[in-house]
């Protein structure tokens, strides 16, 4: 079986020869490995529904394009996450400037899409909290990236990031505990 | 697909997200990206008598049929390596691939018509490959009888190592080259492919 190196960091040698080719492996094992991050970053920041699932779509075609000078990437996962949650901040952006009437996301948000498993709806009850937690919850819990990395893409410090993130997590669990 | 919560058994639940959602969007993913001129190889799995196929294609065709126990994921990699690493699954670029195996399969196609790709083989392996299809359905050569025609008789082990290495199995049929004794020889997909395949043509074949 392959070995996918996103995991951890994977390193090859500089001069080495390759030929006209790249080392990078298929994209289709990148989207297989890391789509359902990708994708639970993308719903934490905006919700379930076609914005989160266009982010995703964005992520994924930046990589695409980007591919095969993409072995630099020590960390592709880290690289996604980041990149997902620019995409989805954007869309948020946006949304924030041009104010739909958006009723105070109650906890009777629009129904996921599938609810096969039984489990969407946590993502409703993510979308009800506020956006630093959303955001903390997104990069670091979901997304994998560390507090100090975290703080930064969301112009905050590591204790604010861990503070907001277990604030938003213990919402979570007090709403699907009462 | 589950993460695990860090406060415990029973509190927050998994931010799940289903296997056929992503499936969905990989699939928009995969449209996005031919649209795009993204897309360097496409790849399909096809179920068959020989058990699974991996078909891919670039833009000039077939480029390879592996068999499942070739291991998909090396195949894969390999295919990224020498053809390009912009490999989505997007099973519509091999309908028709796809459709020609199911009626070969089904005793119904007795020459294949899809444009192939032979961009995995070079020389005299690839010169062996493109012979191949002129051993007409349910006919059998041995690997010495195909070395006399491509005017190599002493060739004989290198045309081996073309059927061997043939990326285009069933459809370029390496399976219809026996050894002179009329033993089965070797198969990428198994001597029970082999067997399968020849035995559907109507061949049967003592092992």
């Amino acid at each position: 079986m392959y070995v996918w190196p996103g995991a951890g960091p994977h390193v090859f040698p500089p001069g080495a020869d390759y030929g006209v080719m790249t080392m990078m492996p298929p994209f289709d094992l990148a989207v297989r490995t890391h789509g359902a991050t990708v994708l639970r970053v993308c719903r934490a920041v905006l919700g379930p529904g076609p914005d989160a699932d266009d982010a995703w779509q964005e992520t994924f075609l930046a990589a695409l394009r980007s591919w095969p000078d993409l072995e630099a990437v020590a960390n592709l996962e880290a690289w996604l996450v980041r990149v997902a949650g620019r995409k989805a901040v954007d869309v948020l952006r946006a949304r924030q400037r041009q104010p739909v009437p958006v009723e105070e996301l109650p906890d009777t948000v629009v129904a996921p899409a599938s609810d096969a498993d039984g489990h969407a709806a946590v993502w409703t009850a993510v979308a009800a909290l506020p956006e630093r937690q959303r955001l903390a919850i997104a990069y670091h819990y979901l997304g994998g990236l560390r507090h100090t990395e975290t703080a930064e893409l969301i112009g905050s410090t590591p204790e604010a990031v861990r503070r907001a993130a277990a604030d938003g997590l213990r919402t979570l669990r007090d709403r699907y505990d009462g | 697909m589950t993460t695990p919560s860090p406060l415990g058994p029973g509190s927050v639940p998994a931010f799940s997200v289903s296997e056929a959602e992503l499936a969905g969007l990989a699939g928009r993913l995969a449209h996005r990206a031919e649209d795009e001129a993204l897309l360097e190889v496409a790849y399909r799995i096809l179920e068959s008598p020989v058990g699974r196929l991996l078909l891919a294609a670039t833009e000039r065709g077939l480029v390879r049929v592996a068999f499942e126990r070739e291991g998909f994921d090396e195949v894969l990699s390999g295919l990224a390596q020498r053809l390009g690493p912009r490999i989505l699954h997007a099973p519509w670029k091999l309908d028709a691939a796809a459709a020609e195996l199911e009626e070969y399969f089904a005793g119904h196609r007795r020459q294949f018509g899809v444009p192939l790709d032979f961009a995995l083989s070079h020389g005299f392996r690839r010169a062996v490959q493109q012979r191949l299809p002129d051993i007409g359905y349910g006919r059998t050569m041995s690997y010495r009888q195909v070395a006399e025609l491509l005017d190599r008789p002493g060739a004989v082990r290198a045309v081996g190592t073309a059927c061997a290495t043939n990326p285009l199995p069933v459809v370029v049929p390496c399976h219809r080259v026996l050894r002179s004794d009329g033993g089965l020889g070797g198969y990428l997909g198994g001597l029970e492919a082999k067997e399968t395949l020849l035995g559907l043509e109507g061949r049967a074949v003592a092992a």
